[in-house]
């Protein structure tokens, strides 16, 4: 301890011989060491400043490095270092000045500085001068992305000196619209940002309204008259844009009229005139309504003990005495001008691309409804079967793809063999119900009910028990990560086109094999009337333990789905298991297309009460079911009914 | 053999009878060892989070009995299922207090199935360990809060969130549950002392298990139109993180442009996700598995010994962990587990934490903890960006009115709820 | 007519015999007023599974007598248990605010004493507002009128809306699980003025009663539990005894007949759906108090389904059968939770039976519906009969 004191003190001496003007950069860290080693957003900016000062080349490296994390401190002197490869014993330092190897350390005496993501915005920020000149094109949009993030006025003038020289296309146009942003932002000159605000007239990117609203930003004033120097937004009147007490508050805090008697000043003015058991001649225990305290406190007042009430006529003499309005406070009203305009001309887009955006969620939501559906409307649909374990079967799916992936672990490779094996899976183990329960209750429909729940609730606690309670992670593949972007406001994940896609290719699927194939054709036959499908014959005990198999099959598969987009977890099947029969039911049992139209409906009904309703997702779902429940007194063979004798009772 | 009759009499089914029986042997069998309850959900949804904290205490107790046991008898978990549902708490907190005697209960995860093991605390003067991070506004005589208040984990997470990443409008998202409800409600006004308008923030609850989060996601991104830095502060719950973050993920939101701080996702939930397009978002907890301390070394060497390799440690597993050897060392300095004496000697109890500080008791029943954030790395580990001096836990929040007035105080006031305005005690039972 | 039926049925008295002897004897044993043989947390589960019973009695009724498959009585059960939880919950809560504030300086008035119950219910969830939906909940007489009449309401409405469109059969089932998840979802919001997932806690302390131990209230409830449950089998007993019973069991063998033979088979079905409802209410508003917390967990989905089981299991059309399925599924669920139960050490791998239980419970089920579809009242049946013969 005492040596690193010691140290400290010498190193300090050293830096205060040298003249600041050369001061090295371990120098200007060991003056700021504490600063350095528990760095803060607030405390960096003038350790950055000396740094720059200094002058020194190595500058940029030092800072890269101090990013991204691999700066190091010597415990025992305090010195700082580079350190590349942190794994090492021992580990390398590399002096922060002229890049050599200066020595090795143990990891024990070493300690690793950590900049939080502040720290690290700010040594960005203070980076863009040297990257923008950068060489290295990635640098250079390192540096605009920085200026995007965090901009500052020092920026404009180092961009506006880089752009001419700018040799890629792509980058220019970037610096040529940043400098437009910062233009509108730090520039003094008022055409200047006039010129950039109608330049960006209809774009729709955040950045730009970003720029542009806090340019509208208004504050409500009040005054006797309103000056001439403010830039007036609008004038308003009281009960018209401001209500009474907001605007008697606002001529309070501007010291334009008295303070009104609180409740809580009049009961601790009451209070503190308690006098033998009397207040203002009131007796304290019977002070118990708001009525007697009033008296008791006018009392008071009238005595002069207490200032008196405020009242309403005085209040609206204050009022009528003032003018209220909204002022910019953005002073110069040809830019304001200017960006209410654009600005306008912006929102109309920003509405139109909102609804586009909305229309996308919900046909996900839809499509992610469906798959989770299909499988049901299959086995409840055709056969008249409730399964209550189909979400289990959702689950098998996703916990098939789960393993498939730990012992795979290529990602895309893992799918493509997880998507056929949660099939087969969960098609395996529908089979064995089918086989062992269901068709044993063929002809007591309401007991499939509790058997299959019996399977749902023993299932789950199986997974449970085999895959213990954590959430377990289904990794999507690389290139389905990220999302498509056509703008800041329209965008969908790939994970979820990639669900619609599949939702889409089942649908597909489905049509195909019940209108086009053999089994297709049985189905049917066993679906309107067993009896005289078997007489025909049809096996009618093959086709059930078929469509069921089906059903689960693609339960299975839906499984990995959901999987991939939210949580592997023993409960991912029961959270879709009610929304899944509504959906059957809503859209109309028996039939592919009444499933699809269900869970549009289903889909987009939730989202669009969502939209109005943005702050809470639960009332939207109560909203929906309840709908639902209106619907279906309506139409109560759902959307697509059947018709004909295939229509059962 | 009167009882024989009358039960056999009454058996509607077998159960009743073997249920009687049971019991009758439970009440009667000799106290030859130190029972301690253990109150977790091992199945439904609250098992994800809760079992771990199940076997975190079997395997104190275990260590404890190598040791030589407490008081000269051996220790004994006996073991409950709530199964996740409320009211079940306060029936298996019954039963641990009174068939099977427990000395001591450690569980609870959610505040309501706190709330409804409560009542049944303070009517039968047990004794509650409740290690999760909840939003306070609680004090009860006979639970000891070893998780964080809000101004151990939220207020300092704000503060971060303002001072060092300049956040000027705040999403706080969260579960609509009781936690989120509340701490939002504090950082609501905290936020609205420290000059933020209230159309900077906005608010978002979702049910449990959420999953669609594309909507709600792009609302959050939506909030920078107006040109101020966006922050978000999450209170989701559970498995709803998993989709929650997956979808940030796909929206290339990262880090530095839209930081996102949580108060529920720790080691544990990030081991349900790939967190490499996650890196750069924050926790705040009192605990990481990433601490560079002895004691945690060797905390997890034996947790991983005991449980597996892939298994990690997270807060709430430190919480039981100094919470546990505070009771122990309690009893062994009261000499006895009678509640009310070792309860005494709770107050000012330290221990130290496995984050390389010392914890201490204090008389409103929360522990004094250092902060410490946390940002999330590609191995799904936290990197700890700060750490604070250690915070005493306040059981009544400052920043709303109502409990500003408010404190706790059982070692010398002995009471929980003290109105700090007209000196007197409130209530001796906590409001639940 | 009265003498008819209970002559008609034997089982009727001895249920009501078999009730009585059990609720003096477990009084007996119990510790507020006995031998402390059985533990109070015993005494109210054993209430808490009479009031189970009380429910499935009703579910009976609608779905073994009537055959509708409803998915949504615990709605009902929960809906009851909600009003008096209020009552409950507001007396209790008025009696601290009332006793804290008699220290202040100025004696406190109704608006202050409002406020200060409305911040210490509501200041949990982050609230301080009493909202309206509260405003009869100083009054027990009134709440305990809300406790049948808002789920009789519901179901009026739920079951006039259904009914009338003619829905039947898996569609039904369906539209009351989505009636139930419904109020679940908008009762687990916190707007919705009743707590969010929190729900009413603390329900256990009786207002006026806190001197009185829980030992002894927990007898109270028993009581009035198996009192509940008795009047509730004398009552569907002699409803299902009469013509009415022979219509609604009509109804549910073949509904078309019955409409040609003249019958309203709607105002039948609507009947009964609603008396069922007001049962469960009842039922709820009796368990929830023991339970000591109401949330809106407990009204998910799920519960429903449990509540079809276990009349499944103890064997649907016959009244008994469904107090067997209730008592043995929920007590049977109780001790395999309480982890009393020992584990099973196989060597390579031991039974843990918290892990376990609930696989051997989903599989019971199945078994139950495929080797005794009348259920374990069936199985006693058989029982009885051999002994006759």
């Amino acid at each position: 301890m005492f040596r690193i004191l010691i140290a400290t003190v010498m190193l300090f001496i050293t830096a205060l011989s040298v003249s600041a003007q050369s001061a090295d950069l371990q120098t200007i860290l060991q003056e700021n060491s504490k600063a350095v080693e528990r760095s803060s957003r607030t405390t960096i900016s003038p350790i950055l400043d000396a740094l720059l000062e200094s002058e020194s080349t190595n500058i940029s490296t030092l800072l890269e490095n101090w990013q991204s994390k691999k700066l190091w401190m010597r415990k025992s002197d305090g010195l700082f270092f580079f350190v590349e490869n942190s794994d090492a014993d021992p580990i390398e330092l590399i002096d922060i000045e002229s890049n050599e190897v200066a020595g090795t350390a143990d990891k024990s005496d070493l300690k690793e500085l950590r900049p939080n993501s502040g720290v690290r915005a700010v040594m960005a920020s203070t980076l863009v001068r040297f990257q923008l000149i950068d060489e290295d094109q990635i640098q250079r949009t390192n540096a605009l992305t920085a200026i995007e993030r965090d901009p500052d006025e020092s920026h404009l003038d180092v961009l506006r000196g880089t752009i001419a020289d700018e040799p890629v296309t792509a980058i220019k146009t970037r610096m040529e619209r940043l400098e437009r942003l910062l233009t509108i932002r730090f520039d003094k000159d008022s055409t200047a940002r006039v010129d950039a605000i109608t330049h960006f007239a209809g774009d729709t990117n955040i950045d730009v309204r970003a720029v542009l609203n806090p340019i509208l930003a208004t504050q409500i004033k009040t005054a006797k008259e309103i000056p001439e120097t403010e830039n007036v937004a609008q004038r308003l009147s009281v009960g018209n844009g401001i209500t009474h007490d907001a605007a008697y508050q606002l001529l309070v805090d501007n010291n334009l009229a008295p303070q009104r008697i609180t409740t809580k000043a009049r009961d601790a003015a009451l209070v503190a005139n308690i006098a033998d058991g009397k207040i203002g001649g009131f007796d304290v225990a019977s002070l118990n309504t708001e009525a007697r305290r009033i008296e008791a406190y006018q009392a008071l007042a009238s005595k002069e003990s207490v200032p008196p009430f405020i009242t309403e006529e005085a209040a609206q003499a204050a009022l009528d005495a003032h003018v209220f309005y909204d002022a910019y406070i953005e002073q110069d009203s040809a830019v304001t001008d200017a960006a209410r305009n654009t600005v306008r001309s912006i929102n109309t887009r920003v509405g139109a691309f909102q609804v586009a955006d909305l229309g996308l969620d919900a046909l996900s939501l839809a499509s992610i409804y469906f798959l989770a559906a299909i499988g049901l409307a299959i086995t409840f649909g055709v056969m008249g079967v409730i399964n209550m374990a189909h979400g289990e079967f959702i689950m098998i799916g996703a916990y098939t793809g789960y393993v498939a992936q730990q012992l795979i672990p290529d990602y895309t490779l893992s799918l493509i063999v997880a998507l056929p094996l949660a099939f087969v899976v969960a098609f395996g183990a529908g089979v064995a119900l089918e086989r062992l329960v269901i068709r044993h209750l063929m002809h007591r429909p309401l007991e499939t009910l509790l058997a299959t729940f019996g399977i749902s609730i023993a299932l789950q606690q199986l997974a449970k028990n085999i895959f213990g309670t954590q959430a377990r992670p289904l990794t999507s593949p690389a290139w389905l990560d990220g999302a498509w972007v056509y703008n800041d406001i329209v965008s969908i994940s790939y994970i979820r086109i990639a669900i619609f896609v599949l939702a889409l290719l089942f649908f597909a699927l489905l049509l195909f094999i019940l209108n086009r194939t053999r089994l297709g054709l049985e189905v049917r036959a066993v679906t309107q009337n067993p009896r005289m499908a078997s007489s025909m014959g049809i096996n009618p005990d093959k086709i059930n333990m078929l469509t069921f198999g089906l059903g689960s099959g693609i339960a299975g598969i839906a499984g990995v789905a959901i999987g991939l987009f939210g949580q592997v977890t023993s409960e991912l099947g029961s959270n879709y298991i009610v929304q899944s029969f509504m959906t059957v039911v809503v859209g109309g049992v028996g039939n592919i297309w009444g499933t699809l139209a269900g869970a549009s409906m289903i889909g987009g009904l939730q989202k669009i009460i969502e939209f109005f309703n943005p702050s809470n997702t639960l009332a939207a779902q109560t909203f929906m079911i309840i709908f639902i429940i209106i619907f279906i007194q309506f139409r109560p063979k759902g959307i697509i009914a059947l018709k004909g004798r295939a229509a059962g009772d | 053999m009167q009882l024989n009759k009358v039960t056999r009499r009454f058996a509607l089914a077998g159960a009743t009878t073997l249920i009687s029986v049971s019991m009758l042997f439970s009440a009667s069998a000799q106290e030859e060892t130190i029972k301690i309850g253990v109150l977790h959900s091992l199945s439904g949804t609250m098992a994800i989070s809760e079992t771990t904290l199940k076997d975190t205490i079997e395997m104190l107790v275990d260590q404890q009995n190598e040791k030589g046991g407490l008081l000269g008898k051996q220790l004994e978990a006996v073991v409950v299922d709530p199964a996740s549902d409320w009211p079940l708490f306060a029936e298996k907190a019954r039963e641990l207090l009174t068939v099977s005697n427990v000395d001591v209960i450690f569980g609870s995860w959610t505040s309501v199935s706190r709330k409804s093991a409560l009542p049944v605390l303070e009517e039968l003067n047990g004794l509650m360990f409740y290690p999760v991070q909840y939003e306070g506004e609680e004090s009860s005589k006979n639970v000891f809060y070893t998780g964080a208040a809000p101004n151990q984990q939220a207020i300092p997470a704000t503060d971060y969130f303002l001072e060092e990443l300049g956040v000027e409008k705040f999403a706080l998202l969260g579960t609509d549950y009781v936690y989120p409800r509340t701490t939002n409600n504090i950082l609501e006004s905290y936020l609205k002392g420290k000059g933020i308008a209230a159309e900077d923030i906005f608010v978002n609850y979702t049910p449990f298990g959420h999953s669609d989060w594309s909507k709600i996601v792009a609302d959050v991104i939506a909030l920078g139109a107006d040109g101020k830095k966006v922050g978000v502060i999450s209170t989701i719950n559970g498995d709803a993180n998993v989709g929650f973050y997956k979808e940030l993920a796909a929206a290339g939101v990262s880090a530095e442009d839209i930081p996102v701080v949580a108060f529920s996702v720790g080691e544990e939930e990030l081991s349900g996700l790939d967190t490499s397009n996650l890196v750069g978002h924050l926790a705040a907890w009192n605990y990481f598995q990433s601490a560079d301390a002895p004691a945690n070394a060797e905390f997890i060497k034996t947790w991983k010994a005991r449980m597996g390799e892939k298994r990690v440690t997270n807060d709430p597993m430190e919480a039981h962990y100094i919470g546990f050897n505070m009771w122990v060392n309690a009893v062994t300095a009261a000499g006895t587990t009678d509640v009310d004496a070792v309860r005494t000697a709770m107050y000012g109890q330290k221990f130290p934490n496995l984050t390389g500080g010392t914890a201490e008791m204090l008389p409103n029943h929360h522990l004094s903890k250092p902060v410490l954030m946390g940002e999330i790395q590609a191995d799904g580990q936290f990197d700890i960006i700060s750490q604070t001096e250690p915070v005493p836990g306040d059981a009544w929040t400052d920043f709303l009115p109502e409990s500003a007035v408010l404190k706790s105080d059982w070692a010398t006031l002995g009471c929980g709820m003290y109105n700090t305005e007209t000196s007197t005690c409130v209530q001796i039972k906590s409001n639940y | 007519m009265e003498r008819s039926f209970l002559i008609r049925q034997p089982s009727v008295l001895i249920f009501i015999g078999l009730l009585a002897l059990f609720t003096i004897g477990a009084t007996i044993l119990s510790e507020g007023f006995g031998l402390g043989l059985i533990s109070t947390s015993f005494i109210k589960t054993l209430g808490k599974t009479l009031c189970l019973c009380l429910i499935a009695l009703a579910m009976d009724l609608v779905w073994g007598y009537c055959g509708i498959l409803s998915l949504g009585h615990f709605a009902f059960f929960g809906l009851g248990g909600y009003m008096i939880g209020m009552w409950l919950m507001y007396a209790r809560t008025e009696q601290i605010v009332i006793n804290s504030l008699a220290n202040a300086p100025l004696p406190p008035t109704s608006g202050e004493i409002r406020d200060a119950i409305g911040s210490q219910i509501f200041g949990v969830v982050g609230g301080s507002e009493i909202p309206t939906i509260w405003t009869f909940a100083h009054s027990f007489p009134i709440q305990l009128t809300l406790v049948v009449l808002v789920p009789g309401l519901l179901a009026l409405v739920f079951g006039w809306l259904a009914f009338r469109s003619r829905v039947t059969g898996v569609y039904l089932s369906i539209l009351t699980q989505a009636m139930t998840l419904a109020l679940a979802l908008y009762l687990f919001q916190n707007d919705s003025g009743l707590r969010g997932n929190n729900g009413l806690s603390g329900l256990q302390n009786i207002p006026g009663a806190s001197n009185v131990s829980q030992d002894t209230i927990s007898i109270w409830f028993l009581w009035a539990s198996a009192l509940a449950l008795g009047l509730g089998y004398l009552f569907a007993a002699w409803l299902v005894s009469g013509k009415f019973g022979s219509v609604i069991r009509a109804i549910r063998d073949d509904e078309t007949r019955v409409r040609y033979l003249g019958y309203s088979v709607e105002a039948y079905k609507l009947v009964v759906f609603v008396i069922t409802a007001v049962i469960a209410a009842i039922a709820g508003a009796l368990y929830y108090p023991q339970a000591g917390i109401i949330n809106p967990a407990e009204i998910a989905p799920i519960a429903s389904i449990y509540l079809a089981v276990w009349v499944a299991i103890g064997g649907r059309g016959r009244l008994y059968g469904a107090i067997i399925g209730a008592a043995f599924v929920s007590l049977i669920s109780s001790w395999f939770t309480s982890g009393q139960v020992p584990d099973v050490p196989l060597g390579f791998y031991t039974v843990k039976w918290v892990d376990w239980w609930l696989v051997l419970l989903g599989f019971g089920f199945v078994l139950v519906t495929l080797y005794a579809p009348k259920g374990l009242g069936g199985l006693f049946d058989r029982l009885v009969r051999r002994q006759d013969a």
